[in-house]
C-alpha cells in the first residue's frame, strides 16, 4: 500500500462513484451482475438445458441429438429395475461412507476442539487438511495398489489368515477407499462445529449432575447436528458423484459409471436423464441442510 | 472430563492420523520402487521414475497447462466471489438468502451433473471445449471458497469503518481501494490459494470440458491405462502434493477462518 | 425404450432411408481431391496411444519429426482411450482435428454421421503395399467409396497364468463354464463391444442360432448372447479396460484367465521376474480389431492430411508403431523395416489364415451388418444397455 497511483484520477470516474454513493440500489446491481450472471444464468442455465436435454433422444444411426419431446429416457431409468438397482446401491454406499466418516471424524474433531493445546490444535488442523490437497487421483490410485493380491493389505492380514476384499465385484474395498478420501471433509466442520460450543454450557450440564454420556447426547450432539449436517453435504454428495474411483477398485457399477459411459457412446439425452437422478437426490439433500442450518456452518 | 475418555481421544486421534498419512506414505514408497507392481514389500530402490518423469514433456506441457488453468480460474473465481460477498454483507434485499444457496449449490451438486450440464451448454451454444471451457468450470465451483472467505472477514469487520470513510468524503471506489480491500486482503489470498489448489486437483469436472487439452491430472488419468507410464504416476503424485502442501500452508497461517477450507472437492 | 416405439422408430427411418435412396447413409458431398498440393502447415491428429510418437514419452520414439521436417505440417498429437471417447472428442469438437485413426467400432459411427469424408486412395502411394486382406472391408468402405487407409491390425486372445491353469485352454468356454475351477478369476474386456466375443463363443457352441456375423444379431440372437454373458457375470473376477489394470491382476494371481492383446502377454513375460502366462486364439477364432487413418469432412489442411497417411502407412514408420504398439503392421513391406526381424511372424502379419476368423470390430446397427434384410438387428446404442445390465 504505497502508492496513490491507483487511485482513479478522471472527472467522469469520480462523478459515476459519487453517483453510485447516492444509489444504493444500482451499486447493488453491480456488485451483483456479474456473480449472477454467472451462477443464474450460465450455471443454472447449464442445468436447464441438461433437463431440457434429458427429454430429447439420440439418433441410432447418426449419433446426433434429436431434439423432440419424449419421456422415454425417463420411463426407461423408472421402469428398468436395473437403474433403480444402480441408484438404491450408490445411494447406500453414500450413506455409509457419511455414517462411517462421521463416526471416524467425532473423536479426533473433538480432541481438536477441546482437548488440545492452541498449538496442538493449529498442528492438527493443519495435518487434515493437507492430505485433502495431495493429488486425489494418486491416492485413489494408491488404493488399488494397497487392495491388490499381492499388495500391502494382504501383506498385513496374511499372519492373521484373513484376505482384504480385493478389486473385484464387491463394494468393501470402495467403501474404505471412499472413507479415506472424504474424511478430511467431515472433519473439519465438525471440529469448527465444536470448537464453538460454549465451555460454560459443558459445566453447567455437569453442574446439573450431567455425566459424560448424558451431556453429548443432550447437550453436545444437538448442538453440532449442523456442522455434522455440513460435512455430510460433502462426502453424500462426492460420493454420488464420483466415478473414478469406482472403476480403479471395483467392478461394480455405480451410477456416475452409468452416467460416463452413456456420455461417451455418445447418448447425451440419456446421459443428461440419469444425471437428473443424483442433482434430485443432493437438491433434496440441500433443501433439508438448509433448513437445519447447515449452511451456517460450512 | 476424566483421564480415561482423555486418553481414548488421544488414542484414536493417533489411529485416523495413522489412517490418512499412511497411503500418503506409501505413494512416497512407490515413487522410488524399482519393480513398478504392486507387489509388497517393494523389490528395492530406484530412481528411474524420477528420470523418466522429468524426460516426459507430455508431463511437463500438462503441469504448465494445469497451472494456467488454475491461474484463470483463481482470478475469475477472486473477482465474482468478492463482488458476491460484498453485496451479502453490506446490503440488504429480497433474495439475499437465495444467493449463498446459489453460490453453495456447483460445489455441493455431484461432480459428474455440473461437468455434464456445462459440457452440455458449451455444446448447444457451439462454444468449443478447451482450456477455457476448463477455466470457466473451475471458477464455477471456486466462487465459493472466495466468498466463503471474504464474506465472513467482512462480517466480523464492522460496516461503519465504511461509512466514516463515506463521511469524510471518499466514494465508493475509495472506499474500496482504502478500507475495504486491505482489510479482506488475506481472506482474498486465503481464498485465492484454496481455489487454485482446488482447481490444480479437478479430474471430475475437467474430463467434461477438457476436449482434448490435457492438465496433469487428465495426464495421470490416462497414465492409467499406459504400461509404460503407470510408474511414472507415484512421482507425479510426490510432486502434486509438495506442490499443494504450500498454497494451504500459506493459507492457513493467513487466515484463522475455517469457513473456506472445507469447501473442497476431490 | 419400449420396444413397440423403438421399431416404430427403426421402421419410419427405414422408410426415410429408403426414400433418400441411400441406405442410411450420407451421400458424399465432397469432392475428392485428384491432387496433393503443398502441405498447410500444420495438422491436427487424434489417435490412439502409441499410434503417433512425437518425443514426448521417451525422446528416442518420434515419428512426427521426421514428417514435420519433409513436408512442413506441424504436427498435433491428442490420444484417446477408447473407441468411444475418439468418437466423443471428434463430434463434440467439429473440425479440430484432421485425422483420426479410428477402430471398426467407431469408424462406421463417423461415416453415418458425416465426419469423415472419402479418401482417393491413389494419392496415397504406401497404399498399393497393404495387405489386401484389409482393403474394402465394411468399416473402411461404404458402397464402395473407401473412408481411409488401413492401419494395423491385432486379435483379441485368450490369456491363462500358465502355473494355475492347466492344462491350457484352447476354448473361449473356459471362461464361460458355470463350473469353471477358474470362478472368481476371469478377466473381461470391459466395453459394450466385448457383446461380440459371447457371440463368437455361439457361433459354434449353438449352430442353431445361426450366427453369422457376431456384429450382426437380430431379438433373438441378442437375448441368448445376453444370457451366455449374465450366466458368466459370477465368475468375473475382474472387467478391465486400462490394460494396466489386467497387468496388475495377472500379475498378482487376481486373475488366471481372460480375454486379452498380444501386447499385454508380451508386456507380462519380459517383466522380471517374468509372468508366466500363455496367450492362444481360440478354436471357436476370436473378435478383433483393425484400425483406418481417416480425414475429417471438414480439415482445412487436406493436403497435410493425405501427406500424413501416407508417411504414417509407409514401410519404416508403420513397423516401428507396430512394434512400439504392439500389433500387426498393415503394409506388407513394414516386415522388412522391423528391429526384431521375427516381429511380423510373432503378430501373423502376413498369415492370412490366422486372420480367417478373426472378427475385426464394427459398429453394430439396425440394418444387420451381415446383409440380412428381413430382420432388424441391435444397433450399437442397444449394446451398451445391455452392456450395463449384464454388469448389474
Amino acid at each position: 500500500m504505497t502508492s496513490t497511483d491507483a487511485r482513479p484520477t478522471g472527472n467522469s470516474m469520480r462523478r459515476l462513484a459519487g453517483w453510485l454513493d447516492r444509489h444504493a440500489r444500482v451499486r447493488l446491481a453491480m456488485l451483483l451482475a456479474a456473480p449472477m450472471g454467472w451462477l443464474v444464468v450460465a450455471y443454472l442455465g447449464s442445468l436447464t438445458l441438461l433437463f431440457l436435454n434429458a427429454f430429447w433422444s439420440r439418433d441410432p444411426f447418426t449419433g446426433q441429438v434429436v431434439r423432440e419431446f419424449t419421456p422415454n429416457n425417463f420411463v426407461e431409468i423408472l421402469t428398468n429395475p436395473l437403474y433403480r438397482t444402480v441408484t438404491l446401491r450408490t445411494v447406500a454406499m453414500a450413506v455409509a461412507v457419511t455414517l462411517t466418516c462421521a463416526v471416524i471424524a467425532f473423536p479426533i474433531a473433538y480432541y481438536m476442539a477441546r482437548v488440545a493445546s492452541s498449538r496442538t490444535k493449529g498442528l492438527l488442523a493443519v495435518a487434515v487438511v493437507m492430505p485433502l490437497w495431495a493429488s486425489y487421483l494418486v491416492k485413489a490410485y494408491t488404493w488399488r495398489l494397497i487392495l491388490s493380491n499381492d499388495g500391502v493389505l494382504n501383506w498385513l492380514l496374511s499372519p492373521l489368515g484373513l484376505r482384504g476384499p480385493g478389486l473385484g465385484d464387491n463394494v468393501i474395498g470402495l467403501w474404505l477407499v471412499f472413507t479415506y478420501l472424504w474424511l478430511p471433509y467431515m472433519i473439519l466442520p465438525l471440529y469448527a462445529g465444536l470448537e464453538r460450543i460454549p465451555g460454560s454450557l459443558l459445566e453447567a450440564s455437569a453442574d446439573l449432575g450431567g455425566r459424560g454420556l448424558t451431556t453429548f447426547r443432550r447437550v453436545i450432539f444437538p448442538l453440532v447436528v449442523p456442522a455434522l449436517v455440513a460435512g455430510s453435504i460433502f462426502t453424500f454428495s462426492l460420493t454420488l458423484g464420483d466415478y473414478i474411483a469406482p472403476s480403479l477398485v471395483t467392478t461394480t457399477q455405480f451410477i456416475g459409471n452409468l452416467i460416463f459411459l452413456n456420455f461417451g457412446v455418445p447418448d447425451l439425452p440419456f446421459a443428461a436423464a440419469l444425471s437428473i437422478v443424483p442433482l434430485v437426490i443432493v437438491v433434496v439433500y440441500l433443501l433439508v441442510a438448509r433448513r437445519m442450518g447447515a449452511f451456517q456452518a460450512l | 472430563m476424566d483421564r480415561l475418555a482423555r486418553s481414548l481421544l488421544r488414542l484414536s486421534t493417533i489411529v485416523v492420523l495413522l489412517f490418512i498419512y499412511a497411503p500418503l506414505a506409501l505413494i512416497l514408497v512407490y515413487a522410488f520402487n524399482a519393480s513398478g507392481t504392486s507387489a509388497w514389500p517393494p523389490a528395492g530402490y530406484t530412481l528411474r521414475w524420477v528420470q523418466d518423469a522429468i524426460e516426459n514433456t507430455a508431463l511437463r506441457q500438462a503441469l504448465l497447462t494445469s497451472i494456467e488453468a488454475a491461474l484463470g480460474a483463481t482470478v475469475l473465481a477472486l473477482m465474482l466471489g468478492t463482488l458476491a460477498a460484498i453485496a451479502v454483507t453490506r446490503h440488504r434485499f429480497f433474495g439475499r438468502e437465495t444467493i449463498s444457496f446459489v453460490v453453495i449449490l456447483p460445489i455441493s451438486l455431484p461432480g459428474i451433473v455440473t461437468g455434464m450440464a456445462l459440457s452440455t451448454s458449451f455444446a448447444t451454444t457451439g462454444i468449443p471445449l478447451g482450456l477455457f471451457a476448463i477455466i470457466v468450470g473451475h471458477a464455477t465451483f471456486s466462487i465459493v471458497l472466495v466468498f466463503n472467505n471474504v464474506a465472513a472477514r467482512l462480517r466480523r469487520t464492522a460496516q461503519s469503518l465504511e461509512e466514516a470513510s463515506g463521511d469524510l468524503g471518499a466514494d465508493s471506489w475509495q472506499t474500496f481501494r482504502y478500507v475495504t480491500f486491505p482489510t479482506i486482503r488475506t481472506a482474498l489470498l486465503a481464498g485465492g490459494l484454496l481455489a487454485f489448489a482446488l482447481s490444480f486437483d479437478e479430474v471430475i469436472v475437467t474430463l467434461f470440458m477438457a476436449g482434448g487439452v490435457k492438465t496433469l491430472p487428465i495426464w495421470i488419468f490416462e497414465s492409467f491405462r499406459l504400461a509404460r507410464q503407470v510408474s511414472l504416476v507415484n512421482v507425479v503424485g510426490l510432486v502434486a502434493i509438495l506442490l499443494s502442501v504450500i498454497p494451504v500452508l500459506v493459507a492457513s497461517r493467513l487466515t484463522q477462518d475455517s469457513g473456506g477450507v472445507t469447501g473442497a472437492r476431490g | 425404450m419400449d420396444r413397440k416405439r423403438f421399431v416404430a422408430l427403426v421402421g419410419a427411418m427405414a422408410i426415410v432411408a429408403a426414400a433418400c435412396g441411400g441406405g442410411g447413409s450420407p451421400k458424399p458431398s465432397f469432392n475428392v481431391p485428384t491432387s496433393v498440393g503443398d502441405g498447410e502447415g500444420a495438422l491436427s491428429v487424434l489417435a490412439w496411444p502409441g499410434y503417433v510418437e512425437n518425443g514426448g514419452t521417451d525422446p528416442a520414439v518420434n515419428w512426427t519429426k521426421p514428417f514435420e521436417d519433409a513436408t512442413g505440417c506441424k504436427v498435433t498429437v491428442q490420444v484417446f482411450g477408447t473407441s468411444d471417447e475418439a468418437f466423443s472428442l471428434f463430434s463434440t469438437n467439429p473440425g479440430k482435428y484432421d485425422v483420426i485413426s479410428a477402430s471398426g467400432d467407431a469408424s462406421l459411427r463417423l461415416v453415418r454421421a458425416g465426419y469423415v469424408q472419402p479418401v482417393n486412395t491413389d494419392l496415397v502411394p504406401n497404399y498399393a503395399d497393404i495387405f489386401p486382406s484389409l482393403k474394402n472391408k465394411p468399416y473402411n468402405t461404404v458402397d464402395g467409396v473407401s473412408y481411409g487407409i488401413p492401419h494395423g491390425r491385432g486379435s483379441n486372445l485368450l490369456m491363462s497364468r500358465s502355473d494355475q491353469v492347466s492344462p491350457a485352454p484352447s476354448s473361449w468356454t473356459t471362461m464361460f463354464d458355470p463350473a469353471s475351477p477358474y470362478a472368481g478369476k476371469v478377466s473381461v474386456y470391459d466395453a459394450p463391444i466385448y457383446i461380440a466375443d459371447a457371440a463368437v463363443v455361439l457361433m459354434s457352441t449353438k449352430p442353431e442360432l445361426k450366427i453369422t456375423n457376431p456384429y450382426a444379431l437380430d431379438d433373438t440372437q441378442f437375448a441368448a448372447v445376453v444370457d451366455l454373458l449374465k450366466q458368466q457375470k459370477p465368475l468375473v473376477g475382474q472387467y478391465w479396460v486400462d490394460y494396466t489394470k489386467q497387468m496388475d491382476a495377472f500379475r498378482a494371481g487376481d486373475a488366471v484367465i481372460g480375454t486379452t492383446w498380444e501386447v499385454i502377454a508380451n508386456l507380462l513375460k519380459a517383466e522380471t521376474p517374468a509372468v508366466p502366462v500363455e496367450i492362444v486364439k481360440p478354436v471357436e477364432g476370436a473378435t478383433g480389431w483393425s484400425d483406418t487413418w481417416m480425414i475429417n469432412s471438414k480439415t482445412e489442411n487436406i493436403n497435410c492430411a493425405y501427406k500424413f497417411l501416407d508417411h504414417i502407412v509407409s514401410p519404416a514408420v508403420n513397423a516401428q508403431i507396430a512394434e512400439w504398439f504392439g500389433e500387426a503392421p498393415a503394409n506388407a513391406k513394414a516386415c522388412q523395416n522391423t528391429a526384431d526381424p521375427g516381429f511380423c511372424e510373432t503378430y501373423h502379419a502376413s498369415d492370412e489364415t490366422f486372420w480367417k476368423d478373426v472378427w475385426y470390430w464394427q459398429t453394430p446397427e439396425a440394418n444387420c451388418v451381415d446383409g440380412r434384410t428381413e430382420v432388424k438387428c441391435k444397433d450399437f446404442n442397444a449394446w451398451v444397455k445391455a452392456w450395463t445390465e449384464i454388469k448389474g
